[in-house]
């Protein structure tokens, strides 16, 4: 790890009496990929939503090199090299699928792009991600694994330091979430860049992130590689259940 | 990119250039051929009646195609006759009252115009005011700036409308009046081809996608990097400024407005009904929309007269619930549709 890109300290987020992100503080090193597991509800996509700008921390700190974040708003935080994905893929409809990411890569690069650049930079993020699409083609054409894809694509297209990925495997088949996972190890080995990568099941993650984070109803209750998150009394107990021996064989 | 298509979604290919060549053309000899033709044993001012509807179609076919600079992006603005109304009240008022020519006035009620636009604008877009509320709100403003404006009667001339005082022998570059309809006939043919050089441009630009994806989903363009806000006023000071310009034509043209006129809910909906019916998404559909508005209006008021005011308001009404029904996206989006699909097919 060659020096923290992110630092989270104390972050939490309540809904009226309902704290959903308690007291979580963490720190990503420059190219790293930290996985962040939980269950449903556990507060993670809130965490990206904190990160991203798209909901206010109550509490707590976000500092992405060397800058507090919190209270910035999202397309400001973007242009600092923060790219996110949402969970549930939310693409332009009205437009075709590189203008999708053209858009992206035109406002989200936080300086001035020619548009020559942008749909090179859009080109560049579909071939990253592997979609395969026809010049011209509408986004209805792709399916659930081609919406995840194009959703990563536009986070890429913003050119971010920092990509912050949501259940890029949700509803996808095993040969999709393989494909996914290596996706994401090559773009981490071609551009350098770090990446939070959350998930609910833990499946293929632990073989593809450096460290691990846990989340339950809130709180952290865990923190390490995968083998040793793996083998964490705790994360067994509230988590893993009997998924437990084969996760750990995975790892 | 090195065919460019004119009108949003459909390529028909070169022909299209010569047809808007020869339109371009006709448009702009016509006012010679206003003096006696031997051929056809015309009087000397035949065409006075025609050109004097063409120069109210064009300029409001500004003020519609103005509108639907936003109107496009779901952007749904019943505030346009507020616009409309401050930049025609603003440079008459500073004419008579201040003696200013409207080379001044104008670019003065202009700015005071784009400052209205921000100051509702703004709070709007930055608290999420969308759809309908927002269309509430600029509703809100076009009522503000009529009553504003009969509250100064004194001033205003209320309901009875307002003159602007005359100037000289009644041609005059510096008061920007014309006894002779043939100038004004050119001054609304330029701004009309204006505006619709503005629309295509925004359509060319980046913008356009941006505010697409505004439209669609504020969330995940701002996590692209698109700055919602300032994507959303620039669109809505534009929109309101050239519509405001729409209202200044209208006043130097007809030399007498009033808040039934220039102002007003009624003038802010007939906006949204003629775009409606013309075209919302292509660029040459406000226009039609003014034609049919304008020919209707005139229609109703040489069949029936002025005794029955309001008449073709509540027609628009009803024409705007089918059109909205049966034909949302108006008569040449439809025309457009059934074009490209009978090709295609
Ligand atoms: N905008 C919101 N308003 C109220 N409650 C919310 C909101 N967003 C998330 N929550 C709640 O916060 C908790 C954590 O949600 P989330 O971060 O989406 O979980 P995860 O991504 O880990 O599945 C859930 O109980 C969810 O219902
Ligand atoms: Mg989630």
């Amino acid at each position: 790890m060659s020096g923290a890109i992110l630092t989270v300290e104390a972050l939490t987020k309540r809904f009226g009496g309902f704290t959903a992100v308690d007291k979580v503080s963490f720190t990503v090193g420059e190219g790293e990929i930290l996985g962040l597991i939980g269950p449903n509800g556990s507060g993670k996509s809130t965490i990206f939503n904190m990160i991203a700008g798209s909901l206010q921390p109550t509490a707590g700190s976000i500092v992405f090199q060397g800058r507090e974040l919190a209270g910035l708003v999202p397309n400001r935080i973007c242009a600092l090299g923060v790219g996110r994905t949402f969970q549930i893929p939310r693409p332009f409809r009205k437009l075709t699928i590189l203008e999708n990411i053209a858009v992206a890569g035109y406002f989200g690069q936080g300086g001035h792009v020619s548009r020559k650049e942008a749909w090179a930079t859009a080109e560049r993020s579909l071939d990253m991600v592997g979609l395969d699409y026809e010049a011209g083609a509408e986004v209805g054409s792709l399916g659930a694994a081609g919406l995840k894809k194009l959703e990563l694509a536009r986070a890429l297209a913003t050119n971010p330091r920092l990509l912050l990925a949501d259940e890029s495997l949700g509803g996808l088949d095993q040969s999709e979430m393989d494909q996914a996972a290596a996706m994401l190890e090559r773009i981490r080995r071609e551009t350098g860049i770090t990446i939070i990568w959350v998930e609910h099941i833990m499946g293929v993650l632990m073989r593809v992130v450096d460290r691990v984070m846990v989340l339950d109803h809130g709180e952290k209750i865990s923190e390490g590689l995968p083998s040793e998150v793996a083998h964490d009394k705790r994360v067994i107990e509230v988590y893993l259940g009997s998924d437990a021996e084969a996760v750990q064989a995975n790892v | 990119m090195t065919s460019v298509t004119l009108v949003n979604g459909s390529k028909w290919g070169e022909r299209r250039y010569l047809a808007g060549a020869i339109v371009a053309l006709v448009l702009i000899v016509l006012p010679t051929l206003n003096r006696e033709l031997p051929v056809f044993g015309t009087g000397a001012d035949w065409l006075a009646y025609p050109m004097h509807i063409m120069v109210l179609i064009m300029i409001w076919s500004l003020a519609y195609t103005s509108w639907s600079l936003m109107g496009r992006f779901g952007l749904v603005s019943l505030g346009h006759g507020a616009f409309m109304g401050i930049g025609a009240y603003g440079t008459a008022l500073l004419w008579n009252y201040a003696g200013l020519t409207p080379w001044i006035g104008i670019p003065i009620s202009l700015a005071l115009v784009a400052a209205v636009a921000f100051i509702v604008g703004y709070p709007c877009f930055r608290f999420r005011i969308v759809g309908h509320y927002f269309a509430l709100v600029t509703l809100a403003l076009s009522e503000i700036v009529r009553q504003v404006i009969m509250a100064t009667r004194d001033y205003t001339g209320g309901s009875l409308g307002f003159t602007p005082t005359p100037y000289g022998d009644g041609f005059s570059l510096y008061a920007l009046q014309f006894s002779d309809r043939t100038v004004f006939y050119y001054v609304a043919l330029a701004s009309w081809a204006f505006g619709l050089w503005i629309w295509w441009r925004v359509d060319r630009s980046m913008d356009r996608f941006a505010l697409e994806a505004i439209s669609e989903d504020e969330d995940a363009s701002a996590a692209a990097g698109i700055w919602v806000t300032r994507e959303k006023l620039k669109i809505t000071i534009l929109s309101a400024v050239m519509t405001g310009f729409a209202g200044i034509l209208y006043m130097q043209y007809q030399q007498f407005i009033s808040p039934d006129t220039v102002s007003g809910i009624a003038i802010s909906l007939q906006i949204v009904f003629a775009v409606v019916a013309g075209g919302i998404y292509v660029m040459f559909g406000p226009t039609v929309g003014a034609i049919i508005t304008i020919l209707l209006a005139e229609s109703l008021r040489v069949a029936i007269g002025v005794s029955m005011v309001g008449l073709d308001t509540t027609i628009y009404g009803i024409l705007l619930v089918l059109f909205i029904i049966f034909l949302p996206k108006g008569v040449l989006g439809g025309i457009l549709d059934w074009l490209s699909r009978r090709k295609a097919g």
